[in-house]
């Protein structure tokens, strides 16, 4: 390995590498540490382990406990009651948000994998020397801060924008078209800004792939669709699998696009949740939405990997 | 790539008739991979036009119209915006830099250790990364309102640390896995103590991981927008300020700073690139 080892490549690579198939364990040597050792290592580990006790852990467990209070802000306040109600009342309350939450986001994963396969695969497999050159321009809308590329998409999209003013103006759209304040905008937004998301995973998956693979394959007279449907195909699910993860559990609780470039008939269950956490405070309503979000999530990726039923899926759920 | 190699060997190895049919298909693929690329850099493209379109508000409107250079002259003009900037800043470089020491020594535990808990640990910096941002944002702001704890700058550079660690950690701990331990084991054997050994050998090597590391932190932190929206109370960093202008229309000076940003993330990157390529080329 020489710089492809290296930069930015390297970020999204061992990022991945987790949703992968987790990192390989330690040697068998190492299992054998000095009491003196081990002990360094908590020590080594402490300080970091303790900030994500803060800062992760026990937030988590406060979310829980806030989404069983009940009480009223202006009642005195919320108290610690066990109030499983609050469930019922958040899930019924907004299960065509969660509906629409999940219908938004399953299209834009489907389409942002059509779109990122096709040029995934050209360039882990056909790109030679320009492979890396060509990584890198997939992540250049990563410097652009997420919020700025969806208020420029509101610009791009607009009626009379840079993209369909001149073709209304060349009469090949009718002057009434218009995608903004339309789901199409909101998934078509979404679709965009998790499409690095879908392709990095695809890409990391693909480029891992043996090219000699392909190449007995053909040698055994298989076709080339035949070679990569039965080659490469299946030898990139963990990609597959990590890209759907990736793309889809994030665009679900999105509300940035939703609020950009959606209307009030697009809203989705994360505009919800910060409405009632920011805008009414009403936390244990918010709670449960965050924790039905949560275990939605966990329960979609855990049954993802059941159907998958590899052992990379399984890790990648974090079910191993 | 040695792959690659043999990739193009074989397609030239083959008949005409192989080459006929690449030739109608070969561009499909290339050509929509150059589309792909326009297309995810297309808002950049608006955003940097737009910080040099002449117009007669005070708001960013749809349609371009060339050119002025007044927003670039004008680009403090804002007091808003400029408070938003230096919130970011001052979070970014202290959240990266803590989030790196904690989330080295955890990648530095995690990638050569094995000890009670390594899976637990593993397994929870698999969540911090997987977790959808709105419930960790919903998470923290629970943990705030219960602990009461006012929020603002304090809150927001909390939560920057701790969702940076998970990210600097496993960037760290698979430059350690990818570690020649015979290399450490020889420095000892060449009477370093453990510490020589780790200072002039390990570290030395696992740095570019954590190069890495900060700078993903860094990047992580300015652009945050979920978890400073909930955790931020009245603060606003750049993209909070931004998210909330966009209701009433971005100023222009939003691009500006957008195009400024964005040249200096790809400056960063690029020398990145250059520094570890020549120092894999004197280690090679």
């Amino acid at each position: 390995m020489t710089t492809r080892d290296q930069g930015a490549e390297e970020l999204l690579e061992v990022a991945t590498a987790d949703l992968l198939g987790g990192g390989e364990p330690p040697k068998r040597a190492d299992q054998f540490l000095a009491k003196r050792q081990r002990r360094v290592a908590y020590f080594i580990l402490g300080p970091g382990a303790i900030y994500l006790a803060l800062a992760f852990i026990i937030p988590l467990i406060l979310v829980v406990y806030t989404s069983l209070q009940s009480g009223g802000l202006l009642s005195g306040g919320y108290s610690f009651t066990w109030d499983f109600a609050n469930y019922a009342d958040a899930f019924s309350s907004s299960k065509q948000f969660f509906g629409r939450s999940l219908l938004y986001a399953g299209l834009a994963t489907v389409i942002s994998i059509a779109l990122a396969y096709p040029m995934a695969y050209w360039i882990s497999f056909y790109a030679g020397k320009w492979k890396s050159t060509l990584f890198f321009l997939i992540l250049v809308p990563f410097f652009v801060s997420f919020v700025i590329r969806t208020v420029q998409w509101n610009f791009l999209l607009a009626d009379d924008g840079v993209l369909f003013g001149p073709l209304k103006s060349l009469g090949l759209l009718p002057d009434n078209f218009r995608v903004l304040a339309s789901p199409i905008a909101v998934v078509s937004g979404i679709t965009y800004n998790f499409l690095p998301f879908t392709a990095l995973p695809l890409y990391v998956a693909l480029d891992r792939i043996d090219k000699r693979l392909v190449e007995a394959a053909k040698d055994l007279y298989a076709t080339r669709f035949q070679a990569f449907r039965k080659v490469v195909l299946p030898l990139s699910i963990p990609g597959l699998f990590a890209a759907v993860i990736l793309t889809f559990v994030p665009a679900t609780g999105d509300y940035v696009n939703s609020t950009v470039l959606g209307s009030n008939r697009t809203t989705m269950i994360g505009q919800i949740i910060q409405t009632k956490f920011l805008r009414q405070a009403d936390y244990p309503e918010a709670a449960a939405l965050s924790v039905i979000l949560m275990l939605g999530m966990l329960i979609i990726a855990l049954a993802y990997a059941k159907v998958l039923g590899t052992e990379d899926a399984a890790l990648a759920a974090g079910a191993a | 790539m040695s792959a690659v190699a043999v990739d193009e060997a074989t397609d030239s190895e083959r008949g005409p008739e192989r080459r006929k049919r690449k030739r109608l298909t070969a561009y499909i693929l290339p050509v929509f991979t150059g589309v792909m690329i326009v297309y995810l850099a297309a808002p950049i493209f608006v955003m940097i036009l737009f910080s040099f379109n002449k117009l007669a508000g005070q708001r960013q409107i749809a349609k371009f119209t060339c050119c002025t250079l007044g927003w670039w002259s004008d680009m403090f003009a804002i007091p808003g915006l400029n408070e938003a900037l230096k919130t970011s800043i001052l979070v970014a470089i202290p959240a990266s830099l803590v989030a790196t020491a904690l989330g080295t020594l955890i990648g530095l535990v995690l990638g050569r250790y094995a000890f009670r808990g390594r899976g637990p640990t593993n397994f929870v910096i698999f969540l911090a990364i997987a977790i959808p941002e709105i419930v960790l944002a919903s998470s923290l702001l629970s943990m705030f309102v219960l602990a009461k704890t006012p929020i603002g700058y304090g809150s927001i550079l909390f939560s920057h640390i701790g969702f940076s660690i998970a990210f600097v950690a496993i960037t760290v701990r698979a430059r350690v896995q990818g570690l020649d331990r015979s290399l450490e084991n020889a420095a000892q054997d060449l009477f370093a103590t453990p510490i020589q050994a780790f200072t002039k050998v390990t570290l030395p090597l696992i740095l570019p991981g954590i190069v890495a590391g900060f700078l993903l932190a860094f990047v992580l932190s300015l652009d945050d927008f979920v978890i400073t929206n909930f955790v931020g109370g009245a603060v606003n960093t750049f993209p909070t300020w931004v998210f909330g202008a966009s209701r009433i229309g971005v100023p222009p000076q939003v691009n500006v700073w957008g195009t400024i940003l964005f040249s200096l993330g790809i400056l960063t990157a690029g020398l990145n690139l250059v520094v570890s390529f020549r120092s894999s080329r004197k280690a090679a």
